[in-house]
């Protein structure tokens, strides 16, 4: 009895604070973006600078993605795969921009690269423009997002271990191969997941690139520099629609990561019994035992 | 390592076209409309503050069509707006403009310092370089339920100012200093009490914005605050926008707001744009960009064309002047706006 | 964990080069030449310059600031994340499975967007903030306002660090402390508690760490008044707006040890955790 009244306080409490907190911006935006009816929604969210916009943060998103899942990839490798001096440096270093105001994110590539900064006789000679452009809207984004993908391989590699990788190399196999074939069918909900958190971040940043941005309409202004604009031009309804076609990007996203998280899960839980099954990979087993009971081995 | 080359080709081919792609996107904006003209099209960037993105809008149009006749070219014209300081210190680092249109003569200064404007700048156009000029007004909610009617009635306790901040935006600085101006006159000159004056001011203002557009917002949009410090045209603009909800109040002591015009020389130069952004700005002067500009609220500095908005803007207003009554912005911004200069006084202790 | 083949034997794996090679040369360019700027911008100033910079009184205001809110609104997180990982975990009910998803929304969702929804739901007659117009209490535009765009964005370090250990832990401990006859608060807080306590500590400092350097959803709503409702983030704008880099640069150092004296402490106490774990 007395269980079940904690029991329903308790949900009580989760779900009240998860409606406040979550559940009430997300009424906000959809109500105040339908609020003057569907023409002005549609207006809203087909105006050219609008869709300029939206383009442009795809494109910022589509790119620093790669680059972060690339490197992720790489990074996850070197720190996993092998020991050497100043790898808790390196991760520490890679963390950074978890730690850091995107404000300061923006600012640093300012201090590098703009106008002022000691970049920039080589970027005039060479004739480039990094800030106030795509490249450094690109660069801004994949600062702040630079450890998302790293950060869900790393721990998937570390639990692994490496003893099924060295049989491989001792085996002759290439690194390419022994990448492809072992250990991304291991990580790869892992790497989705890694992928999809990257994306959701790269797709709404805000701070890093209205720093480096320039704010110029049609051509350096992403969505959600976008929404801003519109707050400001006497536009509530219009800012509140394009806001909430950034609210169901990342409502996809979030279906998206679940169903990955859900996949991952039951493939990892399958993979478990196979292996226990079979009684193979001891190694594995012993790991995976050290993990689930900790303090018993 | 070499025969991993295999697929290190491959991602590197995917990022390469990747770059491709952006720099493709990126080319076709500005390629989209050629063909028909005999000139190439063009692009200008204009990077302005907060409250002019409709007057901006409007004679973009107005400048495109005049171009067209004048030199049978298309012209297309980028524009940005937000701060006053925070355009002119985007542009300063790098943000290429090819001319500024901001609301003071001080943030253009900057770039003058920057090196990115040739001296003399300020009398390359008319009246200083300033083609409308504008005031400071107050906004307030309708049937002004709090009786403000001027300065000394908005630093009594119990009223809500909504100003933003001096230290970012243009129009705050003007703000600042027709505030200023009213209690020098009133305390006949004792800057005690006037620092006094704006301390209680200052204590009234509740959310204090970066720039002039967000000030507004916060009391137009948000409901908050019992007066607005406005631009005369952004108070224009806020009845415009929503009708039968805020009245203006005009002080007796106001300020003349000029907000500076200017080539960024180092960008137009570059780009070779140097003749169209003097047309660009040489034409705001013109009679029907000066009409423009008195519908968007802004008072043309041509005066034949001001009497025509006389029912619009109340003229007989007592203006002080930057240059005349403080100095010019050089020395006004030393003594108040810099670090520790009477602003920062006014929030210590 | 997972420390085969690791100490100073030979490396059998190959491509340590190439990723090593890349991951040095991304995190150079990417994170450490830009950091290095704004030493080299604080390199040109004294000494002295830089405290002055760092530690004029409208500057601690602003720390002052940004490290209650964002701690009050860890604390706040850290309490309500532990209930919902609890529940999450424990509980089987209806929409729990959304409310799961759901818990991320913060990270998805575009700061600015979180920003003017939060401001608009807390304005005087917004949905929120018209319950509290009635006590006198507005939200907007004050600290309050500020601690609650951060609790905000805060939300899933704390849930999503204290899930996984709760789901490790399994009922199965607990039951077995009430065999023994401990009564259920007791073996909450005496077996539980513990367990869950490095991960929440965990989660505390990722969100206080964040909370600190949020700028895109706190700027609709916080005030910008010095030394009442100006955030750290906002004064570093202020001072780049009027082209005060040193300033800047010099506050912005003091920032960046803060966080990284959170993250230190961060992995400390998971140090900690695992060393327990080893036992």
């Amino acid at each position: 009895m007395v269980d079940k009244i904690v029991k329903c306080f308790l949900i009580v409490i989760a779900c009240a604070f998860a409606l406040l907190m979550l559940g009430l911006p997300l009424a906000a935006v959809a109500t105040y973006a339908l609020r003057e009816g569907y023409g002005v929604f549609i207006a809203a969210i087909t105006d050219p600078y609008a869709l300029s916009a939206l383009r442009l943060t795809l494109l910022t998103t589509v790119i620093s993605v790669s680059v972060n899942t690339v490197f992720g990839l790489f990074a996850a490798w070197a720190l996993t795969r092998f020991s050497f001096k100043g790898r808790s440096l390196l991760t520490t270093v890679m963390d950074i921009p978890f730690a850091v105001s995107p404000v300061i994110a923006g600012l640093v590539f300012i201090l590098v690269f703009g106008r002022i900064g000691w970049a920039a006789p080589v970027l005039s000679f060479l004739n480039l423009k990094i800030v106030f452009a795509l490249p450094g809207i690109v660069l801004a984004t994949i600062f702040v997002t630079f450890p998302f993908v790293s950060r869900e391989l790393i721990p998937v590699l570390n639990a692994r271990g490496v003893a099924e990788e060295e049989a491989a190399a001792l085996m002759g196999a290439s690194g390419w191969k022994i990448f492809f074939r072992i250990t991304l069918p291991h990580i790869k909900w892992a790497l989705m997941y890694g992928v999809i958190l990257c994306s959701a971040r790269a797709l709404g940043e805000f701070g890093a690139v209205s720093v480096v941005s320039g704010h110029l309409r049609g051509k350096t202004n992403t969505l959600p520099l976008h929404v801003e604009v519109l707050f400001g031009e006497f536009h509530l309804t219009a800012a509140f629609a394009v806001s909430s076609i950034l609210m169901l990007i990342a409502i996809l996203t979030l279906i998206l990561k679940t169903v990955v998280e859900v996949k991952g899960k039951k493939e990892g839980a399958s993979a478990i019994v196979e292996l226990k099954g079979k009684n193979e990979g001891a190694n594995a087993i012993v790991e995976l035992n050290g993990i689930k009971e900790g303090s018993s081995v | 390592m070499k025969k991993q080359s295999k697929p290190a080709r491959i991602i590197i081919a995917a990022l390469a076209a990747a770059i491709m792609l952006s720099s493709i996107s990126g080319c076709g904006q500005t390629s989209a409309s050629a063909g028909q003209s005999p000139k190439a099209p063009v692009e200008i960037t204009n990077v302005s503050y907060d409250p002019t993105r409709e007057l901006y809008e409007a004679y973009n149009k107005v400048f495109q069509a005049y171009w067209k006749a004048e030199a049978d070219q298309d012209v297309t014209i980028v524009q940005s707006h937000g701060g006053s300081g925070k355009q002119a210190r985007s542009v300063l680092e790098g943000n290429e403009a090819d001319v500024v249109t901001l609301a003071l003569e001080y943030d253009i200064a900057e770039l003058e310092k920057g090196g990115l404007i040739e001296p003399g700048w300020v009398n390359e156009f008319e009246k200083n370089s300033a083609p409308y000029t504008s005031t400071i007004v107050f906004l307030v909610r309708k049937d002004n339920p709090k009786n403000i009617e001027d300065w000394d009635d908005i630093v009594v306790p119990g009223i809500e100012v909504i100003t933003p901040d001096p230290k970012t935006s243009g129009g705050a600085r003007w703000n600042f200093l027709a505030a200023w101006a009213f209690a020098l006159k009133l305390y006949s000159g004792d800057e005690a009490q006037t620092t006094q004056f704006l301390k209680d001011l200052y204590t009234n203002v509740s959310v204090l914005d970066s720039g002039a557009r967000g000030s507004t917002t916060t009391f137009v949009e948000n409901g908050k605050g019992d007066v607005l410090l406005a631009w005369e045209n952004e108070a224009f603009l806020s009845l415009k926008e929503h009708p039968g909800e805020f009245e203006i109040v005009t002080p007796s002591v106001s300020i003349l707001a000029q907000p500076s015009v200017a080539i960024v020389d180092e960008v137009a130069k570059k780009r070779g744009t140097e003749e169209i952004a003097k047309a660009y700005l040489q034409h705001l002067y013109s009679d029907e960009a000066q009409k423009l500009a008195g519908e968007n609220y802004y008072r043309p500095s041509n005066t034949a064309i001001l009497q025509e908005f006389s029912s619009t803007f109340d003229l007989s207003l007592e203006l002080v002047e930057i240059d005349k009554d403080f100095g010019g912005w050089e020395a006004a911004t030393a003594k108040f706006f810099a670090d520790d200069a009477i602003f920062d006084q006014i929030y210590e202790q | 964990m997972g420390a085969f083949g690791k100490r100073g034997k030979a490396r059998v794996i190959p491509g340590f080069g190439l990723s090593m090679g890349i991951t040095v040369s991304m995190v150079s360019l990417i994170v450490i030449v830009p950091m290095l700027s704004i030493l080299v911008i604080l390199s040109g100033m004294s000494l002295a310059d830089i405290w002055k910079a760092a530690t004029e009184r409208k500057v601690l205001a602003a720390y002052w600031v940004s490290l209650s809110a964002s701690f009050i609104a860890a604390v706040v997180n850290s309490v309500f994340g532990v209930i919902l990982a609890w529940c999450l975990v424990r509980y089987k009910f209806p929409g729990r499975r959304l409310l799961d998803g759901f818990i991320e929304l913060p990270f998805a969702l575009p700061t600015a967007v979180a920003g003017i929804a939060l401001t608009t739901l807390c304005l005087p007659d917004g949905w929120i903030g018209r319950l509290f117009t009635g006590f006198g209490i507005s939200i907007s535009y004050t600290r309050i306002g500020i601690t609650v765009a951060l609790i905000f964005i805060g939300i899933p370090f704390v849930v999503r660090s204290v899930q996984p250990v709760l789901e490790k832990l399994g009922p199965e401990c607990e039951e077995a402390a009430q065999m023994l006859g401990a009564s259920k608060t007791r073996t909450f807080f005496k077996v539980i508690f513990p367990e869950i306590m490095p991960a929440a500590l965990t989660g505390f400092g990722l969100a206080f760490a964040r909370g600190l350097g949020e700028y895109g959803s706190v700027i609709f709503i916080a005030g910008n008044i010095p030394y009442k409702t100006q955030i750290v983030p906002l004064l570093i704008m202020s001072k780049l707006e009027q082209f005060n880099y040193g300033d800047a640069a010099a506050i912005a150092l003091v920032m960046i040890l803060f966080s990284f004296f959170i993250l230190f402490a961060i992995n400390l106490a998971q140090s900690k955790i695992s060393k327990a774990e080893k036992g």
